[in-house]
Formats: structure tokens, C-alpha cells, sequence
């Protein structure tokens, strides 16, 4: 299929764009938003873990 | 590896920490080939360009109501098995549900001024999706009210399961009344109404969709255990602190009652 057609959006350019835009967006908020809070939780643990707080288990809480 | 064996937290993290770039991978595969046939799929005759918008618009709203029948069961999970790991589903299942809900809101709306003449209009499919909005944000709230993980856990699952009665007024809203919205092309008895050309981009973008979903729950799930450990390991620095300030106050305060008597 010609690149003319798939882009031939009219007058509807407006709608079309701005909903996969919005889609694009919010997923990589919301995935942006769990990798942060991955590497913060996991940061957290080591900072507990150095200074000495263990689990109960004996097991280190940021590794597994 | 059985499903007693993901009860416990540690080999749960084991098992996401393997799948999670699989799941990844594959959900950025699909995605990439449900938006290469969107752009590629036609117009539709009376829609024209904006059928498009049925793309992502139709995955979002099936997986805003798919989210809450998945939280439903890890409530189910809290409140009679006692799953170590469902309320941690539930809670992570949240704001990801909400996500969805919020784009195929405004997805809809995109959609429905060029067709409809309106943005909004209050009637039953929207007005029931807005209310499962808005009781995602209720539960989230709730999860971040209380302090306490297990005690927030019981009210949360009530809320959910309780919240549950709206997907069937969703799903049948369009049937029970009068509405703007359109009847259920897809999932309806006789099969699609839809044509192959708009069926098949539909249901690649919903697998990829729904395998975002997958991954975005799993590494959700794996922080909020992450966060629970962190607060554990808070309570008994905590409380190794205190601990140690009142054997220091008690060593003083033998020392003076010492220096009294001499």
C-alpha cells in the first residue's frame, strides 16, 4: 500500500492523531512510571540492607 | 512450577524476573504489527478515516473492563483463599486498569465528535464506563489511605467485588437502552459483524494490548512486593532503634539511681 494512502487521514488528520498520540503517551507514562519505581524500591533494599536490617530469613531482600 | 508454588513472593519474583523480557519482546512485536495493519487497514464507507480510532479505542475498553474482572478474582483470592500474592495483584492490576479506562474514555470521545456531533453525551455505556473510572481512582485512594497493607487488603476486595456489578451494566448497556453508542460488533452471538479487513488489525492490536497488560501487571506486581519488603525492613530498623534508645535510657537511669545511693 502507497504511504499516500496510509497517511490520507482528511479531515478527520485531527481525531485520528491526537487518539494514537494520547495511547503512545500514557503507555510510556505508565511504563516509565513502573521502571522508576523498580529501580527505587530496589535502591531502597540496598540502602537497608548496608546498613545492616536483614530479613528474617537470612535471604537478601533486593536479590532474588 | 504449580500455581501453590507462586504463593510464595520470592519464587514469584523468580519466575517475572525470567518472563518479563519475553513478555516484553512479544508485546512490542505485536504492537508494532497492529499499528503497521491500523494504518494499512481502509476507510470505512460512512465512517470514513476515523474508524482508525476503533484500533485502539476497542482494546482499551475491553481491557478497562478485563483489568476489574482480573482484580475481582485476586479479591476473591484475598478474602476466601487467603493468596499471599492476590492482594498484591489487585492492588497493582489498579492503576494500570485505570490507565486503560481513561484512554478508552477519551479515545470514544475523539471519536465520537466527528461521528456523533458531540465529545460527550451522558448516556448508559458512557456514563457506566465513567463510573468504573472513577471507582479504579476510589480503590486506588483507598490502597494509598491505608498505611497498613493487610488491613487495606479486606476493604479493597469488598470494594472490588462489589464494583464487579458494573461490568455486566457495561457490557449490556447498549441492549438495555436507548444509546449513541454502537452494539457489540465483535463479541456478539452469530460472530463479528465487522469485515475481515477491520476484524483482524482489531484483534492483533487487542492480543497486543492485552500482552501489554500482561507485563505491565507483572513488573507492577514484582515493585509492590519490592515495597512491602522495604516496609518491612523500615518497621524493624524501626524498631531496633527504639529498642536500643530505651536499653540506653534504662543503663542511665541505673547509673543515677548508683550515684544517688552512694
Amino acid at each position: 500500500m502507497a504511504r499516500r494512502d496510509v497517511m490520507a487521514l482528511g479531515s478527520y488528520a485531527y481525531f485520528v492523531v491526537t487518539s494514537y498520540a494520547l495511547v503512545g503517551a500514557v503507555v510510556l507514562i505508565l511504563s516509565g512510571w513502573i521502571a522508576l519505581d523498580y529501580r527505587s524500591q530496589k535502591a531502597r533494599l540496598r540502602e537497608l540492607e548496608a546498613s545492616g536490617i536483614a530479613r528474617r530469613s537470612g535471604r537478601r531482600a533486593a536479590e532474588f | 512450577m504449580t500455581l501453590v508454588d507462586l504463593a510464595n513472593p520470592t519464587r514469584f519474583l523468580t519466575l517475572a524476573d525470567r518472563v518479563l523480557p519475553w513478555l516484553m519482546a512479544s508485546a512490542a512485536i505485536l504492537l508494532t504489527a497492529g499499528l503497521y495493519l491500523s494504518a494499512s487497514a481502509p476507510d470505512d464507507y460512512q465512517q470514513g478515516a476515523t474508524v482508525k480510532i476503533m484500533f485502539v479505542h476497542v482494546p482499551n475498553a475491553w481491557l478497562s473492563m478485563s483489568v476489574w474482572g482480573v482484580m475481582s478474582i485476586a479479591a476473591l483470592g484475598t478474602l476466601v483463599w487467603r493468596h499471599p500474592l492476590a492482594d498484591v495483584a489487585a492492588k497493582a492490576a489498579a492503576p494500570i486498569g485505570a490507565a486503560f479506562t481513561f484512554l478508552a474514555l477519551v479515545t470514544g470521545s475523539l471519536w465520537g465528535r466527528p461521528m456523533w456531533g458531540t465529545y460527550w453525551e451522558w448516556d448508559a455505556r458512557l456514563t457506566s464506563v465513567l463510573v468504573l473510572f472513577l471507582m479504579y481512582l476510589g480503590l486506588i485512594a483507598l490502597w494509598r489511605a491505608v498505611e497498613d497493607p493487610s488491613r487495606a487488603a479486606r476493604a479493597a476486595a469488598i470494594l472490588t467485588l462489589v464494583g464487579a456489578i458494573n461490568l455486566p451494566i457495561i457490557k449490556f448497556s447498549v441492549d438495555w437502552w436507548n444509546t449513541l453508542h454502537q452494539s457489540a460488533s465483535v463479541l456478539r452471538t452469530g460472530g463479528p459483524s465487522m469485515d475481515r479487513s477491520f476484524l483482524i488489525p482489531l484483534l492483533i492490536m487487542a492480543a497486543a494490548f492485552s500482552l501489554l497488560f500482561v507485563t505491565l501487571h507483572l513488573a507492577a506486581m514484582r515493585n509492590e512486593i519490592l515495597r512491602r519488603r522495604v516496609r518491612s525492613l523500615q518497621m524493624m530498623q524501626a524498631s531496633r532503634i527504639t529498642l536500643s534508645n530505651d536499653m540506653d535510657a534504662g543503663s542511665r537511669g541505673q547509673g543515677a539511681h548508683k550515684n544517688g545511693a552512694a
